[in-house]
């Protein structure tokens, strides 16, 4: 019996134990991304970006190579730990860069804390609680999340625009609660009137809004909408249909390229639509064309131009890749110097500096745009204001932030 | 029809009765000025009119995507879980032939007729070899969906795509019922998209002219007499295999039909096919199996509690389809027209 | 039903086949030789879906009710789970000790499930298929809208097993074991049930309704009770889940995943309880190595394909093909089983798909 044990033993474990052998030199980084289901466009484009970062340092980081091996998720949050402890416990990596999705954040940052000696750096979740509630020592966000996006966008809208009272659309789930309240916290501290029972949550994956427009009030400045994807082109085409007129102001995946570079019916009454982010298509700065540049290089069949997607895992990517130089590739005791050197880090991105706060979430600018029709008739986002340096907290110190509680359908309560 | 009602007045008095009051009262209050208590209880008058037309709008579409699969079911005892996935084929087929030719019209037949081809491929391939074992003809056509949502996603990517129809299709219309009477007399009229009563009136249309077919022609009757037996109508000397390829042909094509009219009503995107294949599941199960006037009636209720939950209570909007089944089943688990 | 079945209830050691005793040793001795990785992932996760699958298996291939909702009911366990005992995310978490929380998620599920079963019992055959399929879809959309009990879109996180006798069960090894307890309790269980009275009736019903209602026996409750039994397997796995997963969200409940399960039972094999944990094992490998090897943007089509594949061409699944292969080497002269014991092994009739 202890023989056929052995044997068994033996052969299972060289099955089994192949992929975990590899040279001891390089630095195993993993790159998790949706690779299937309805985002796996997105998660393809962040994986570009991951592509992109790794072939400007062409896969040589701290004097050693970089072994790029990619996870995929279908963004539910249990695709996305299953994938991401392959990773780590069958491939070894070392580093991972992912996940794409807000709910898929919150899980790995929770396996990040059973995992001590591996580093993570986020791809392009934006969900706030990630970095903001019980943050993981290992966990490094170095793009931004939905409230930060909307900075400046409430008080252009109380001052530039002069709206005072807002209707809300949003989606039912967190994003979107993150996004409100980035746009409500400022818009309501001027003055502004939001009423709880003019915000309108519709279950994410609805198509047929009529009924909502029809029960949208009339007496409202304008409408904020902070819907994604199909779910945005179903509204915008319905909210013409019906004749609709209120102004609109837009989430930041509401009026993105993949809303109005959709297929079919032009869109052209959302032009004036103010909106806000962390990227802008047509930002007039070489450090943005360049990427964009290398982008349509190394993709020709990419997007026109690089979504939010990878330049979000492209900026956490170039983070892990500099901070690997510094320490020179020195990934020894519990990856303490890299940690160190990432916490310290501050760099250029194409869309400008980007440093870590101590929770380890990202400060950089966020762009202001506004849509607007483009040479050839097509929309797009103009840039009307670049916002420096925005930090998690909004600009008010972490405890005074925490009071403002957890984001949800009535916060702020704005009456 | 009319023999179909005069029999339910007949037997079902009491029914009928409130279902007249029930008709009544909605059309005065979509006529009538609302008094300020009402609009207190209810919210506004716009909104309610537009939900109720949302709502039979929306019936509209979802009889058009079941009474394929009814229809199929009824005649051939076929369950086509792949049915969704015609619905959306249709669609990107659609959306494809009108998108380069720019003939909406064009679009529209071709999804149905490509659509049609499907189900005959389908029917003879498939169903044709597996007659008599519902089960596993359930599990293909499962197996059948999961490829063809991936090989979809593969062609058409995960873009939403949008139909431009003909600008006389596209827009908002008045409509003579007043929405407001503003302090200054004048009176306010609802409008609404052109396109989506133009749905209404598709769904009608097919309706009557299944109904004729099933009724008023040789095929049809075939159709009929195939449904209450099949075996007495193969002895007769109809070649039932054909009459089968003609009524999947025409099932399937309904659901390429829909793919077209629900892609411009609303939009076309992976995840679609679920959604028409559940929205046909439960539509057909309160309305009863196999019978075109349950899938009028059950498509009718569904698109009315969906756009009323939306509109009134959007949080759990979306239970309240699947609570109307299960209320259904255990009263009547046949479905309302559903024949023992 | 074939009559054969009826006259093997006995049980004897010497029936007991190799390739069992093979199989017993290898899923004991696997933690000493498996990396963490593949104990956890790979082996505790297979053993749970297969459990799912099972409470499937059951109900489709001893009752003829194809049911999309065990992993709804597997759900409702794990929610439960959440709900009564604690989670981390500040909503619900009664900390209820982990014992109670255990039993009571399982009736509840048990509960949930034969309420699936009164409601979809009562129509017959095809029917079942839809209306499970539209039950999971209903809690599926409940659970992600509602906060105050289920915590909506986001779901629970921080859901942890007891440390009991001083060990941390969600280590990979003592969960292994945990899991493969379980599994093989209710391997056992059914295998057992297929041959009691209870069993048999089952089998006849799916068989044949009609004659079994004439007989005498109460059709209605049979169905209902089975689907008693797949409620408390599919609760437990859903307890496993949870700790395994260490969270549930609407996600894992998904129709997707539900569809999963059912590829899974299929795949393996309905005329065997072993079928489903085959099909998961399968599946699981799939799932985490596929990557590795083809381009995972496909992955959805290879499942797909190898589904359909199955339905079409090996009705039986994986076990289908294993007893086909395994009937041309005996053809070959190697005749190391009396034919009686293939009809032994094989409890169920064959042929009781296609009729129902």
């Amino acid at each position: 019996m202890g023989k056929l044990k052995h044997l068994l033993a033996a052969t299972v474990a060289l099955s089994l134990a192949g992929p975990a052998v590899a040279a001891a030199e390089d630095i195993k980084m993993g790159a998790l991304a949706t690779l299937e289901g309805a985002f796996t466009a997105l998660g393809e484009d962040g994986l570009r970006g991951v592509k992109l970062a790794l072939e400007e340092f062409d896969y040589m980081a701290g004097g050693k190579k970089i072994e790029l091996i990619t996870g995929s998720s279908d963004a539910s949050p249990d695709s996305a730990i299953r994938a991401v402890r392959k990773l780590v416990e069958q491939d070894k990596v070392q580093l991972v860069i992912g996940p794409l999705s807000g709910s898929e954040g919150l899980a790995v940052k929770d396996y990040a804390k059973t995992q001590p000696n591996v580093t993570f750096l986020n791809g392009s979740s934006a969900a706030q609680d990630t970095t903001l509630r019980s943050p993981a020592e290992n966990f490094f966000r170095f793009n931004t999340e939905g409230a930060q996006w909307m900075a400046g966008l409430g008080e252009y809208a109380y001052n530039e625009k002069g709206y005072r009272n807002v209707a809300v659309l949003a989606e039912d789930y967190s994003f979107p609660y993150t996004q409100v309240f980035g746009f409500l916290e400022p818009f309501c501290r001027l003055g502004g009137k939001s009423a709880i029972d003019a915000r309108f949550w519709v279950p994410i994956g609805n198509k047929d809004y009529s009924s909502v427009i029809a029960a949208l009030p009339d007496d409202v400045d304008a409408i904020f909408v902070a819907l994604g994807g199909a779910d945005a082109v179903n509204f915008l085409t319905q909210y013409e249909q019906s004749g609709g007129d209120l102004p609109l102001i837009g989430g930041s995946i509401t009026v993105d390229q993949s809303v109005l570079g959709s297929k079919g019916k032009a869109r052209s009454f959302v032009v004036g639509t103010p909106s806000a982010g962390p990227v802008s298509d047509t930002w007039d700065d070489p450090r943005w064309k360049e990427f964009v540049g290398a982008y349509q290089k190394a993709f020709p069949d990419g997007f026109p131009s690089p979504s939010l997607f990878a330049h979000a895992y492209y900026v956490n990517t170039k983070a892990a890749l500099l901070a690997l130089n510094e320490v020179n590739g020195d990934l020894s005791d519990g990856e303490k110097k890299f940690r160190e050197a990432l916490s310290k880090l501050s760099f250029e991105t194409p869309t400008g500096m980007v440093s870590v706060d101590e929770r380890r979430n990202a400060i950089a600018d966020i762009f202001l745009t506004e849509v607007s029709e483009g040479p050839d008739g097509n929309l797009l986002n103009k840039t009307i204001k670049v916002i420096p340096q925005v930090n998690q907290t909004l600009g008010v110190s972490y405890d005074k932030f925490l009071e403002y509680g957890q984001v949800g359908r009535e916060n702020p309560t704005c009456g | 029809m009319a023999r179909v009602m005069r029999n339910f007045v007949e037997r079902h008095t009491f029914w009928a009765i409130v279902l007249l009051l029930v008709v009544a009262l909605f059309l005065l209050m979509i006529f009538a000025v609302w008094p300020d208590w009402l609009v207190e209880a209810m919210g506004r008058k716009k909104t309610f009119v537009n939900t109720l037309l949302n709502g039979i709008t929306l019936g509209g579409l979802y009889f058009l995507v079941a009474s394929g699969f009814t229809l199929i079911f009824g005649l051939m005892r076929n369950v086509n879980l792949a049915h969704g996935s015609m619905y959306l084929l249709g669609a990107y087929i659609g959306y494809e032939v009108a998108d380069r030719t720019g003939n909406w019209f064009l679009g529209l037949a071709v999804a149905f007729v490509a659509v049609a081809l499907s189900g005959i491929l389908l029917q003879v391939l498939i169903f044709r070899r597996m007659a008599d074992d519902d089960l596993r003809q359930t599990l293909v056509t499962i197996g059948i969906s999961i490829i063809a949502a991936d090989a979809m996603l593969a062609i058409w990517t995960g873009t939403t795509y949008q139909f431009s129809p003909p600008d006389w299709l596209f827009g908002a219309t008045t409509l003579p019922v007043v929405s407001v009477v503003k302090s200054s007399g004048a009176a306010v009229y609802i409008k609404y998209p052109v396109f989506r009563l133009v749905v209404l009136a598709i769904a009608v249309a097919v309706g009557i002219g299944l109904w004729v077919f099933l009724n008023r022609t040789r095929i049809g009757m075939m159709i009929r007499a195939g449904v209450n037996d099949r075996e007495m109508l193969s002895a007769s000397g109809v070649n039932v295999q054909l009459v089968f390829v003609l009524v999947f042909a025409i099932g399937a094509g309904l659901a390429g039909f829909a793919g077209v009219i629900g892609g411009t009503a609303l939009s076309v995107a992976p995840g679609e096919d679920i959604r028409y294949l559940l929205a046909s599941l439960v539509v057909v199960i309160v309305g009863g199996l196999g019978s075109i006037s349950g899938a009028a009636i059950g498509a009718l209720i569904i698109g009315l509690a969906e756009q009323f939950g939306l509109a009134y209570f959007p949080t759990y909007g979306v239970v309240l389809t699947f609570l109307i089944m299960v209320v259904v089943l255990a009263v009547r688990p046949q479905g309302l027209m559903g024949g023992r | 039903m074939d009559s054969r079945g009826l006259f093997s209830g006995s049980f004897s050691i010497k029936d007991v086949h190799p390739a069992i005793l093979i199989t017993a040793v290898f899923l004991v001795a696997y933690p000493s030789f498996a990396t963490d990785f593949f104990i956890f992932q790979i082996g505790a996760y297979s053993l749970i879906l297969g459990t799912i699958a099972l409470s499937l298996m059951m109900l489709a291939g001893y009752g003829g009710m194809v049911s999309l909702a065990q992993l709804t009911v597997a759900g409702l366990a794990a929610y439960l789970m959440a709900i009564l005992g604690d989670n981390s995310m500040g909503v619900m978490g009664l900390g209820w000790p982990w014992w109670l929380t255990v039993i009571v998620s399982v009736l509840g599920a048990a509960l949930f499930s034969t309420f699936i079963g009164a409601v979809s019992v009562r129509t017959e055959g095809i029917y079942t298929i839809m209306i499970t399929l539209a039950v999971a879809v209903a809690f599926f959309y409940f659970v992600r809208q509602n906060y105050v009990l289920f915590n909506g879109f986001t779901g629970f996180a921080g859901v942890e097993p007891p440390t009991l006798f001083g060990i941390y069960w969600r280590d990979p090894v003592p969960f292994y074991y945990l899991t493969l307890t379980v599994a093989v309790g209710f391997f056992g269980a059914v295998y057992y049930c297929a041959r009691s009275t209870f069993g048999l009736a089952l089998q006849a019903i799916r068989d044949n309704p009609r004659r079994m209602r004439a007989l005498g026996f109460n059709v209605t409750l049979h169905r209902i009770v089975a689907y008693f039994f797949a409620g408390v397997i599919a609760g437990f796995a859903g307890v496993l889940l949870v700790w395994f997963n260490g969270r549930v969200s609407p996600g894992t409940i998904g129709v997707d995943v539900a569809i999963d399960i059912l590829v899974i039972a299929v795949v393996g094999g309905l005329r065997h309880p072993v079928g489903p944990f085959l099909g998961a094992i399968a599946f699981v490998l799939l799932e985490n190595f596929a990557i590795d090897l083809i381009d995972r943007e496909r992955f959805n089509m290879v499942i797909g394909t190898a589904f359909l594949l199955v339905v079409l061409f090996s009705p039986d699944g994986l076990l289908g093909l294993w007893n086909r292969f395994r009937d041309k080497f005996r053809f070959r002269g190697n005749a190391l089983l009396g034919d009686e014991r293939v009809s032994k092994n094989d409890p169920t009739s064959t042929g009781s798909l296609e009729k129902n």
